[in-house]
């Protein structure tokens, strides 16, 4: 019998455990280690972060839904992993910190023979000054990370808009709050929200909405932004972006890098090195992305983080790492198989693994200060990374050693992202994006770097009708209903 | 002549000034029930297609 251990039980560890528990069946263990004993649908905290939904709505109980898989549940972190085992054992442990079950701060070491680590971000808020700090966010902004966070920014809109009623000017200030941040899809789409929000209670002329990113040019995402097929144009998503903005009238600062956050202001550094300050009433700032902190020792007790993890974190996996200047990026820098070079036993998936290099145009201020998205490992390829990885354990376990290993590079799948304005089914409206391949590949599609038959986006209800179907049905496919495994991820 | 409410935001900044901003008709479209659901069929089935490459 082969025990699995996937850390994380987010969008890749919830798919690659579940799928895993399907495949090798009862024969075989599979254990989920997290720390959360909710599974979260996180792109709907963005409708519980203007108050459109409650959290109860977004999250589900994990126990039950292990239960009925066949899978052991830990509600713990993983704190650190000995790939090599240690002095009495060469079996390989990953050493757990119980956070719930009626264990909280108790420690267990746990054998594994494979082990999916699907840890996904740390949420650094503390890589800014007063954004947050070890403890987590601050005080003087919100988020919408985490169901809690949106809960608690849909309170803090909802004190705003009733001093809006009562005459009170307000101003928002939404984006990101550093210089290597991603995720702006996220903010982009809580920006649109509040506007939407603003506007039905009456008061948009009441206020000032504003935009501060990373970016170096609207619409780049984290993805040196896009190219898609627009009423007979191929045109670039900043085309798209910068008109979103300018038809809502909501302002924006891009080539960001906010160095500081004080109650009621941000202190910036812009790409051309000049230094700012913007005001706000209402803010909400994604934070940096980091690796969870997992430590990693060989089999004489001696720290061997530096092999098994990058620098910033994340695990390393079959990617190029070699650093080389921008213009020779290539879409084989990025990793296919997920596993790690040093522990063979050892994966990889969703946010959790080290990217090669960023996908955006590396940035500076002449101040010498990084300002540049971080690439972002959305849902689909999240799900999809996770999928490929439990497939390629359960074959090492079934077949043996030398099983063929499954393959998701970033470079040769898309994603499919729908960003909302508002939540009702007939006033809302989103802007529904595909983009394919995540990564460019330019000796493939010279010119874009994609394939713009793929590579679409288009605003209007449609794409609304979407989000809500994804909402309801990755909720459904995630508690393991019925057919869950023919919904994609 | 009174300006075109959606032409209204031109005039607000520098940014905008040089934006596209959509017109009535294109408004109109985006919420279009009929016209919408078609688009929702055309978008799934795109979006379908992307995913099948995908995986
Ligand atoms: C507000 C918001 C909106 C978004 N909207 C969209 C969207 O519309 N479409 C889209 O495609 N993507 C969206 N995303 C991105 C998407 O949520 C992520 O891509 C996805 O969650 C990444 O999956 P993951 O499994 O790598 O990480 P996560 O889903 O974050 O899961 C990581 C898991 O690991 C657990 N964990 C943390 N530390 C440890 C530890 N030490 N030991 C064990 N477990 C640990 C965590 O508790 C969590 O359960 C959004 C993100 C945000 C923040």
């Amino acid at each position: 019998m082969a025990r699995l251990i996937v850390l994380g039980g987010g969008v890749a560890g919830h798919t690659a455990a579940t799928f895993a528990a399907d495949w090798l069946g009862r024969e075989h263990e599979v254990v989920v280690v997290t720390p959360n004993s909710k599974w979260n649908w996180i792109p709907s905290n963005i409708w519980v972060g203007v108050g459109q939904m409650t959290k109860e709505e977004v999250t589900f109980d994990l126990a039950p839904v292990y239960n009925k898989a066949g899978i052991t549940y830990k509600q713990a972190k993983a704190v650190s992993l000995n790939p090599e085992g240690n002095a009495s054992s060469d079996k390989p442990f990953v050493t757990i910190e119980y956070t719930g079950q009626g264990k909280a701060g108790e420690s267990e070491e746990v054998t594994y023979d494979y082990l999916i680590n699907a840890t996904g971000p740390k949420l650094n808020f503390a890589a800014t000054p007063g954004l947050g700090d070890a403890n987590g966010l601050g005080e003087f902004t919100v988020s919408v990370c985490t169901a809690d966070h949106a809960d608690h920014a849909a309170h803090e809109l909802a004190k705003c808009i009733e001093k809006m009623k009562k005459g009170e000017r307000q101003k928002f200030l939404v984006g990101t709050g550093h210089g290597m941040c991603t995720c702006q899809g996220a903010a982009f789409e809580y920006i649109f929200n509040i506007e939407h929000e603003i506007n039905k209670a009456g008061v948009r002329d009441m206020a000032d909405i504003k935009w501060i990113s990373n970016e170096s040019f609207m619409g780049d995402f984290g993805m040196g932004g896009l190219h898609m097929k627009v009423g007979g144009y191929v045109v670039s998503s900043r085309i798209f972006t910068e008109s979103l903005f300018a038809e809502r009238g909501v302002e924006y600062i891009i080539g960001a890098h906010v160095n500081r956050v004080e109650k009621g202001k941000v202190s910036y550094e812009l790409l051309d090195g000049s230094m700012g300050e913007e005001t706000f009433d209402f803010s909400m700032l994604i934070p940096p992305f980091a690796g969870v902190g997992l430590k990693a020792y060989n089999k004489a007790g001696e720290d061997i983080t530096d092999t098994v993890f990058a620098p910033n974190g994340f695990m390393k996996v079959d990617a190029n790492y070699t650093p080389k200047p921008y213009e020779e990026w290539k879409a084989s820098d990025w990793p296919r198989t997920y596993q790690n070079p040093s522990y063979k036993n050892l994966f990889a998936a969703g946010i959790a693994f080290a990217p090669p290099h960023i996908i955006s145009k590396p940035m500076k201020s002449p101040n010498g200060t990084v300002i540049n998205p971080t690439p972002p490992r959305t849902g689909m390829p999240s799900g999809i990374i996770g999928k490929a990885v439990a497939h390629s354990v359960c074959d090492l376990i079934k077949k043996g050693p030398s099983a063929h290993l499954h393959e998701a590079s970033m470079a040769e799948m898309g994603a499919a992202c729908v960003a909302s304005a508002g939540k009702g089914w007939l006033d809302g409206q989103a802007a529904a994006m595909t983009v394919y391949p995540v990564v460019p590949d330019h000796e493939k599609y010279p010119g874009t770097g994609r394939d713009t038959d793929y590579t679409f986006g288009e605003i209007g209800l449609a794409g609304h009708w979407i989000k809500h179907i994804l909402h309801f049905l990755f909720i459904y496919k995630a508690k393991l209903k019925p057919f869950w495994k023919v919904i994609p991820e | 002549m009174a300006v075109r409410p959606e032409e209204f935001n031109f005039a607000k900044n520098d940014k905008f000034h040089t934006a596209m901003i959509p017109g009535k008709t294109a408004r109109f479209f985006r919420t279009c029930k009929i016209w919408q659901f078609i688009r929702f069929v055309i978008i799934n089935i795109k979006m379908i297609i992307v995913v099948s490459k995908s995986h």
